[in-house]
């Protein structure tokens, strides 16, 4: 019982909608944590994940509040205590990590300051004390110049290393509980296993109790102790870690699971195709004439094929896809399209040019224009690229729809009323009305939650079984790639690292080094994984040290 | 950054030149010939013509512009046509009043309007916030001499206590005029406060919103601390813009609450010379406008882009 820190009884938080309405995003939810142990906490967005992991600090966002039960911090109910109480608890004995440091540090202020804050202002340390403090942990989390690196701004220094100040920042006063928010989320695969092994270590020498917050059970296995599965704000399923990933009793939890590992297609094509759809010949590029973003690349991609474009942000990986769309005319080299080569820049290209090379976007949200409904979206191409209007246009709609899977109901909506899966499947059914020879998906799956990008790959790979489309897939996750694409091209700051069938390329051993480490940072799913990443770590790792200050 | 700064400093020049050249161009194009509007009714060809010798009109205009803009570098603004006096002399003590009033305004307005403005943020939705937002609308939805003689009437005529007229003379030294200047600038802090109470209101509650807001109130960090230290110095851009806005307007726009208070100002001064067709001056008081307003402007930018992190400290 003495070990028990953290209780919720039948917590209820309830949200405000623009109508006045309140509807409750968590009901109803139990939850013990004991000193020391770890607890994940995984679902889907709206799943309630990240409210519940701000209501064990009593806090609420804007337009929400806790409505009903009791949260029990060491003992005391934290509902019934007033503000203040609650502002000198924060920070001092419950502190928190969120996914986005860049967002998360204040832009105008040094590090050292927004770090020292928190035992200053609480007056736990004097201000001297809280800098050595802040020196002693940004050492501990490896942070390079631990004595310098606080008196740079926030924008002076790289999201994983942002993201572990932001660690420090949360373990100065030495809290009794961190609650943890995505805290890898917005990283590359990389940058992800470094913090995710200085977060596990911090939490493991100082005997903290820890909420963890992901959407990634792959993750989340590496950290927690016990896993709770949350899915529209209540409780699924809740189990030790080893159970949850190779045992769960629930269906969701099942497809969760699956999600990850989900093999849409093994695919087998090592030939190159002799007749390209898109053959992209050394281009060089870059933004200020200054800085090459693109060097010397070479990719060609065939009739049905995929090509999945892999690397960490700042790889070029969208350069490449804003130079094959003309967006960015190359300096150096060009773009050939069935053969023959294609003008540089868009606004030289034929309009049939144009129509046979589509795009779909990551965020769905932003592509598509609030105040259309489905059926204008969709009919825009048709109008514009076939002259199609009226009935005959209206008919094609549907089909289109159809042919995405969504009911004819769906036509008269806005964006605003579909699901974020629905609203890529939207997109991919303009992209698909044009009646394109290529798609260039980018990073089309990662705003979505696991189980839904699922249903996105499956739909795309049956969509080029029956109309031998081509994709230039890009993707900085890992995860996918070998589920939808024949062949895959590894970029690195601009250059073309390794290009060859998935097969090859995800088959040990790799020939490249940086490919190696870009594989070898996918979490799996196993509890073990990280450890043995980190012991295989040595050279493999030593990349990072390269180009990153 | 510092070639960020050369190049709006170039801008600001550039400005003023195209001001000057537009001041100039428009004084020409006016309807009616100085020389005839000197002369009145006993213009004769021949006096007109001598009159346009003596005043150097039958050079082509733009040997005309250059010299006007020479002599206006060197702190030769030409003779007023009415008085036959140097307009310098006349315009340093104007100038000079305009620019104590706006002063005394600003100092009373600025951090009025400033911390209003923190206050209201931090208590937002409150009552509070409400009394304010609604009476500094109202006192910005008034007319500015509609105040000015709301504050004569109640203030000098009932109780007495300040004069309502402001007519300080040269003689005066600055613990003289002061007690004058009370109304006046009590009227212009009237009408400017709401504007940047509002923007300050508005500007800090933009961000906070923000992730690094929630986080700060994550970390314990009371309140208005939350909205004086990190809040403020990330809205500092928006609000350094309309408190010079405001200033400029001080400066240039009073022309109505110099009137009310018989205030001897340059807008009092301008008004009069365009009726008498007094072309230097209303050249002259052109270009200190516009001198005065791109310069604040300009300080403005400047200050905006030094208050950026990102520019300031590069990586």
């Amino acid at each position: 019982m003495s070990d028990l820190l953290l209780e919720m009884k039948k917590l209820r938080v309830e949200a405000r909608g623009a109508d006045g309405a309140t509807n409750a995003i968590v009901n109803n939810l139990d939850l013990r944590l004991e000193r020391g142990e770890v607890l994940g906490l995984i679902g889907e967005s709206g799943a309630g994940k990240s409210t519940i992991g701000l209501a064990a600090m009593a806090y609420a966002r804007t337009g929400c509040r806790i409505a009903g039960g009791q949260v029990i911090f060491d003992g005391t109910d934290l509902m019934q205590e007033d503000e203040e109480t609650l502002r000198e608890m924060r920070g001092v004995r419950a502190a928190y990590i969120a996914q986005s440091a860049a967002a998360s540090f204040n832009p105008a202020k040094r590090l050292n300051q927004q770090v020292c804050e928190v035992a200053i202002r609480h007056g736990v340390m004097s201000e001297e004390d809280a800098v050595a403090r802040a020196i002693e942990l940004y050492g501990k989390l490896h942070l390079p110049e631990p004595r310098t690196i606080g008196r740079r701004y926030p924008h002076q220094v790289s999201g994983g290393q942002l993201q572990r100040v932001m660690s420090a920042m949360a373990m100065t006063c030495g809290p009794d509980l961190l609650v943890l928010d995505e805290p890898t989320t917005a990283l590359d695969v990389t940058t992800q296993i470094e913090v995710l092994a200085t977060v596990r270590e911090l939490i493991r020498q100082n005997n903290n109790a820890a909420l963890y917050i992901t959407h990634d059970l792959a993750v989340v296995a590496q950290i927690a102790d016990r896993i709770m599965v949350l899915r529209y704000g209540e409780l699924v399923e809740e189990g030790p870690t080893t159970k949850i990933l190779n045992d769960p009793d629930e269906a969701y939890t099942r497809e969760l699971v699956s999600a990850r590992k989900a093999v849409v297609k093994p695919r087998v094509q090592i030939v190159l195709p002799e007749h390209p759809v898109i053959a992209i010949r050394d281009v060089t590029a870059s933004y200020d004439g200054k800085v090459d973003v693109l060097k010397k690349v070479d990719v060609v991609i065939g009739k049905g094929e995929t090509v999945a474009i892999v690397g960490e942000s700042g790889s070029g990986k969208s350069t490449l896809a804003r130079v094959v769309t003309g967006l960015l005319p190359p300096h150096e080299g060009h773009v050939e399209f069935n053969g023959k080569p294609l003008s540089r820049a868009l606004k030289q290209r034929s309009k049939d040019d144009l129509r046979r090379i589509q795009m779909i976007y990551q965020m769905p949200d932003v592509a598509m224009n609030p105040r259309q409904s489905v059926a204008e979206i969709i009919g825009r191409p048709l109008t514009f690229y076939f002259g199609l209007t009226g009935q005959k246009r209206d008919q094609r709609v549907l089909e289109l729809l159809g042919q995405i899977d969504m009911d004819p109901v769906f036509a008269e909506r806005l964006p605003g009323q579909l699901s974020g899966g629905q609203k890529q499947r939207v997109c991919i059914a303009r992209a698909l009305a044009a009646e394109p020879d290529i798609i260039i998906c980018d990073e089309v799956t990662s705003a979505l939650d696991q189980v839904v990008a699922a249903g996105i790959l499956k739909l795309l790979d049956r969509l080029q079984k029956e109309t031998d489309i081509a994709y230039m897939f890009i993707t900085h996750d890992l995860g996918i790639v070998k589920n939808i694409a024949e062949r895959t091209v590894v970029m690195y700051q601009g250059d073309v690292v390794e290009q060859g069938s998935t097969l090859d390329i995800f088959t040990p051993p790799q020939k490249q080094d940086y490919t190696r480490k870009l594989i070898a940072s996918v979490p799996e799913m196993r509890t073990d994984w990280l450890d043995e990443v980190l012991r295989e770590r040595g050279d493999l790792f030593e990349i990072d040290a390269r180009g990153r200050t | 950054m510092l070639n960020l700064l050369l190049r709006r400093l170039a801008l600001g020049v550039m400005t003023l030149w195209v001001v000057s050249v537009i001041i100039f161009a428009g004084t020409e194009i006016l309807p009616g010939d100085v020389a005839t509007a000197i002369l009145g009714q006993t213009a004769t060809p021949e006096n007109t013509a001598a009159i346009r010798a003596q005043l150097g009109l039958n050079e082509p205009p733009h040997e005309r512009y250059i010299s006007w803009l020479g002599g206006f570098l060197q702190g030769d603004l030409g003779m007023s046509l009415t008085s036959r006096r140097p307009v310098a002399d006349q315009i340093g003590f104007r100038l000079e009043n305009t620019l104590l009033l706006a002063a005394v305004a600003a100092m009373i307005a600025v951090p009025l309007a400033i911390c209003l403005g923190l206050v209201a943020a931090i208590r937002q939705g409150t009552v509070f916030d409400r009394g304010i937002s609604v009476s500094t609308l109202l006192a910005i939805s008034l007319p500015e001499f509609f105040i000015g003689y709301i504050l004569i009437f109640f203030v000098a005529v009932h109780l007495g206590w300040l004069p309502s007229m402001s007519n300080v003379n040269a003689r005066m030294d600055l613990w003289d005029k002061l007690p004058l200047l009370i109304l006046p600038a009590l009227t212009l802090t009237l009408v400017s406060v709401a504007h940047m109470m509002r923007m300050t209101r508005a500007a800090v509650i933009s961000v906070m919103n923000s992730p690094y807001i929630e986080m700060a109130e994550l970390k314990g960090i009371r309140n208005w601390r939350i909205v004086v230290q990190h809040a403020l110095p990330n809205v500092l851009s928006p609000i350094i813009n309309i408190v010079i806005l405001n200033l400029a307007y001080l400066v240039v726009g009073v022309v109505v609450v110099e009137v009310v208070f018989t205030y001897p100002g340059m807008g009092q001064y301008m008004v009069d010379s365009v009726s008498k067709r007094d072309v230097p001056v209303v050249q002259a008081c052109g270009l200190i406008f516009a001198t005065v307003y791109v310069g604040l402007n300009m300080t403005a930018d400047i200050l905006s882009i030094l208050a950026n992190p990102r520019l300031r400290h590069p990586k």
